[in-house]
């Protein structure tokens, strides 16, 4: 089963392989509201791990999702320019941002878990 | 994942509330500070959800945050002319029951707040002006005011009163229904009525380019209002930021934002709000320099922007022509819900102003493609 982990800035990054999906978390959807744009990186793009990866936009303002590790764009949601609100209903499956094939496994140790994860967003 | 930093949610350490502030909590409202209120940003439902409510059936806003006063002379005359000296518009030929938006000028034209003007309908109650201005200005407003008004004249505010504003289409039939009287009201008039057996003073006027109403009633009594109102089926409870979306798809001008001490009335296109006589005679403060304006124009002007894409230009965004030169700056710009597209205003270079003119706008750093557009986005439903 493919292992989630969490960033303090609630991206989400679901690795399968050397291949991990990114998107933001329940939570942050939550708190964003309203998702009505979203602002993709294009494929072959290398991401630095906390370098800006996408932007989403609510009603109300803008903000950043940042690369939760270094790696290359090799896949991007599309779908997401035509149907942003898809990141409020489903940000966990659906509404995922972007694909990117992690440079460095070990970054993901710097990441949370499901359940601490859970238990920092209880913090907030 | 990082938020921009939002300059209206900068509140106060201890935030003000509104005698409505326990029914926001209840209701499950996200709370913010703005203008050193703790006010609604928005419902669970969200602020698409309460846009689109509001344009199609009836909203319920608490807009008690903002500064209610009473200016009171001997007779209308003395009372109109004292306010007249701060303010552009017409207020001695203001008839009884009416309402008047007009701004509050520095000696230099520029617009130090905006504000609702009404006269009394009642004749035991002439010399008095009932005035409704912006919460953030409001401190600074009043010791403005005081400093400027003869000694017949006294500023009298509000401050136990709470103000609930009730938006849309469906307003009309809503407020109706407990108060009858509402119903034959013509837009920007004003008069006392029982509301749900409480007496309320209600303006048809708003701030979403819907038909609709503004009540002011006692803080103690406010939330029987409120509760009444919530009861019709029709009503639901509408945040600040649908309130934003649906005043910029209007056209409507946030103070601190698109008007503010740098602009005039004029730049600002809002000459509409500067009746013939004050234009011919002057008498308040930066005449000099609106009746120039007025015959000469502006260097710049307020426009409605049109983003080509679905990006949204927020506030700051710089303005350029297709060869790049910089002529304008963003002063409000988000989602349009009704209009399912970005929309915004602000000030560019008379020569680029032209509605259909084509420019771009600086999104993170890309040209993004936009024209000028007339305002408002979404036609006005005002009761005429």
């Amino acid at each position: 089963m493919a292992e989630t982990r969490y960033s303090k800035d609630h991206e989400y990054i679901r690795i399968e392989g050397d291949v991990g999906t990114v998107g933001i978390s329940d939570y942050a959807q939550s708190q964003l509201g309203d998702v009505v744009f979203v602002e993709l990186p294009t494929v072959g793009k290398a991401l630095a791990k906390g370098s800006e990866a996408a932007v989403v936009e609510s009603v109300k303002a803008a903000s950043e999702v940042y690369a939760p590790v270094s790696g290359e764009v090799v896949e991007v949601n599309g779908e997401l320019e035509a149907a942003p609100g898809t990141v409020n209903e489903d940000p966990a499956g659906k509404g995922w941002f972007l694909k990117i094939r992690i440079k460095d496994a070990a970054e993901l140790d710097a990441l949370m878990g499901e359940a601490e994860y859970q238990d920092y967003v209880k913090t907030l | 994942m990082a938020a921009e930093a939002n300059t209206d949610t900068a509140g106060a350490v201890a935030p003000l509330k509104t005698p409505l502030h326990a029914r926001h909590v209840a209701l499950g409202a996200r709370m913010v500070p703005f203008a050193g209120y703790d006010m609604p940003v928005q419902y669970p439902t969200g602020i698409l959800t309460e846009h689109n409510w509001t344009r199609e059936k009836a909203g319920l806003f608490d807009v008690s945050h903002m500064g209610q006063a009473f200016l009171v002379g001997p007779d209308h005359e003395t009372t109109a002319r004292a306010l007249e000296a701060l303010v552009p518009a017409d207020i001695v030929n203001l008839a009884p029951g009416k309402q008047r938006y007009s701004q509050l000028l520095n000696e230099e034209g520029g617009i130090l707040d905006d504000l609702m003007v009404t006269r009394s309908i009642d004749p035991d109650e002439d010399g008095a002006l009932y005035l409704v201005v912006n919460a953030a200005c409001k401190e600074a407003d009043y010791p403005h005011i005081e400093a400027r008004l003869p000694s017949n004249v006294k500023l009298v505010r509000a401050e136990h009163r709470g103000l609930v504003a009730l938006q849309g289409p469906g307003a009309a039939a809503a407020l109706a229904a407990i108060a009858p009287e509402a119903a034959e009201m013509g837009f920007m008039t004003s008069r006392t009525m029982k509301v749900a057996g409480i007496k309320a003073n209600v303006s048809r006027a708003g701030y979403t380019g819907e038909d609709g109403f503004e009540i002011s009633a006692a803080a103690s009594k406010i939330g029987e209002i409120w509760d009444t109102l919530l009861l019709d089926g029709n009503v639901k409870p509408i945040g600040l930021g649908a309130r934003d979306s649906l005043r910029l798809e209007a056209g409507l001008c946030l103070y601190g934002h698109d008007i503010d001490t740098t602009t005039s009335p004029i730049e600002a296109g809002l000459n509409w709000s500067i009746q013939k006589r004050r234009r011919e005679e002057g008498g308040f403060p930066g005449a000099a320099r609106i009746q120039r304006e007025l015959t000469e124009g502006t260097a710049r002007v307020r426009v409605g922007l049109k983003p080509e894409g679905r990006a949204p230009a927020r506030e700051g965004t710089e303005i350029a022509t297709p060869e790049g030169e910089v002529i304008g700056v963003v002063t409000s710009g988000g989602f349009g819900p009704t209009l399912n597209g970005p929309c915004a205003m602000g000030y560019v270079a008379k020569a680029h102003s032209a509605p259909g003119t084509q420019l771009n706008l600086i999104v993170r750093g890309k040209p993004l493609p936009a024209v000028i557009a007339t305002m408002p986005f979404v036609p006005h439903g005002y009761k005429r």
